[in-house]
């Protein structure tokens, strides 16, 4: 069974809010993400070495940040929607136990093409600051 | 630590910025192709751990229902297609490139560990099960040694260019990553002294300790000898000067242990002296080789030399029979 594919908004204008996702960031999803991507790094799963390396346990990788970033996004967009850039800018570190608040906003409209900026907390602070630009589908916008 | 260790160290510090900096520009990583096709089932592996329920990565139904010709990938997994993945860890990639050896460099100094900071993607088109994605990567900067919150370290930019099997760009991103020392580990490179203020009265007392020679301005018309350096004699008022050499005996004729505020150029408790030479001028220095709380005033003592770093060396004085350290 596959699910149903997503709507794009029926409307978009600057400063429209996008649905807020909270991630809980289980140990499981933070290893899975890193090895779903080819990270192998081991302060992404072995906690004794990422204590070791200065970091007071695993932490989330940047290619699952983005990945969040992407689903954030693309969960508002629609399934029709195409994603023409992603940028962000780390802070804290998502650790384990912790529980990750993404929020958005439309920053700038121009045509199809929109400008979402993005900000994800969790409990230490700011873990992700960015940009992503989306074009919706013909009309949409 | 001798002077000459001090010297040679840093020396190596200007040595080692220029060694990191002629990376600048280069490319890291020549054209690499990762292990695999754009596939259904990695594709799978990523939407699945991210949770992403979006039929059109997996399903070709779907997909085509949005108008693509089939499922494609996440965008931000351009760069999952070409992670080297386990193999990087227990396999070194076969040969050596300049991104080995900026890794060995970094390493050099101290950066063991490292962390993402910055990634901007831009995407020129959706990947599409099939396609060959390689990366190349060319270092764009790296940044002066910052302290963040993780430790010491600098930030290392490059760019990284996603082409598919035609070699046509598929995507681009600015990748940043800190390098860091990890904190607690290992000595951070010691702070240079504050510079003296160098004029044209005073130059020649600095190009003279350079050489461990302690000079003493003398006054050309009636013999005064004067400390510290100026244009003008205060006995005659004549603008004519010259030197002589110190015999670089003295007495400590005022001293003060200075405990804080620290710089991190010195080691505490630093004894800051006022030694009157036999020649009877005085001048501040430091003294060395004696705990502070064996200075006492009178002491006599000798001239030694710092050689702080490769362009400042200072006049030091230890007890005459001082045992040396």
């Amino acid at each position: 069974m596959t699910a149903a594919l997503r709507p794009a908004p029926a409307s978009v204008a600057v400063g429209d809010e996008l649905p807020e996702l909270a991630i809980p960031l289980t140990r499981t999803l933070i290893v899975a993400t890193a090895i779903a991507s080819r990270d192998y790094q081991d302060v992404h799963h072995d906690p004794e070495l990422a204590v070791q390396r200065g970091s007071k346990d695993v932490f989330m990788n940047i290619l699952t940040t983005n990945g969040l970033v992407e689903r954030f996004v693309r969960g508002w967009a629609g399934s029709a929607a195409v994603v023409e850039a992603i940028r962000i800018r780390l802070g804290a570190p998502n650790y384990p136990g912790d529980t990750m608040v993404l929020r958005g906003s439309v920053g700038a409209v121009d045509g199809r093409r929109v400008e979402v900026a993005v900000r994800g907390e969790n409990s230490l602070g700011v873990h992700v600051t960015g940009t992503v630009t989306v074009r919706l589908p013909g009309g949409a916008a | 630590m001798t002077a000459v260790e001090e010297r040679a160290g840093a020396a190596g510090a200007d040595d080692y910025e220029a060694r990191l900096q002629a990376f600048t520009g280069v490319e890291l990583v020549p054209q690499r192709r990762g292990s695999d096709p754009v596939n259904v089932p990695m594709i799978r592996h990523w939407v699945e751990a991210m949770g992403e329920t979006d039929p059109v990565h997996t399903d070709d139904d779907a997909a085509r229902a949005t108008g693509r010709s089939g499922p494609v990938a996440p965008a931000s997994m351009a760069q999952a297609w070409v992670m080297r993945g386990y193999a990087a860890s227990v396999a070194p990639a076969a040969g050596h490139s300049p991104f080995d050896d900026l890794a060995e460099l970094l390493a050099e100094g101290g950066y063991t560990s490292v962390v993402a900071t910055d990634s901007e993607f831009t995407f020129a088109r959706e990947l599409v099960p099939g396609d060959e994605v390689s990366v190349s990567e060319v270092l764009e900067s790296i940044s002066p040694e910052k302290r963040t919150g993780l430790g010491v370290g600098r930030f290392v930019t490059t760019v990284k260019t996603y082409r598919d099997a035609a070699g046509e760009v598929v995507a681009t991103q600015r990748w940043r990553l800190l390098r860091f020392r990890p904190p607690g580990r290992g000595p951070e490179p010691r702070a240079l002294r504050p510079r003296p203020a160098i004029n044209r009265d005073n130059a020649f007392w600095f190009d003279a300790a350079r050489e461990h020679r302690l000079v003493i301005q003398r006054c050309a018309a009636c013999g005064t000898l004067r400390h510290p350096p100026g244009p003008v004699c205060a006995a005659c008022g004549s603008l004519e000067q010259d030197t002589v050499e110190a015999a670089g005996r003295g007495a400590v004729h005022s001293f003060v242990v200075n405990h804080h505020p620290k710089h991190p150029a010195f080691d505490y408790p630093l004894v800051v002296a006022v030694v009157e030479l036999t020649e009877g001028t005085r001048l501040i220095t430091n003294l060395v080789g004696i705990a502070p709380e064996e200075v006492a005033i009178g002491l006599p003592v000798v001239l030694d030399w710092l050689d702080a770093d490769p362009e400042l060396s200072l006049p030091v004085f230890r007890p005459v029979a001082g045992k040396g350290t």
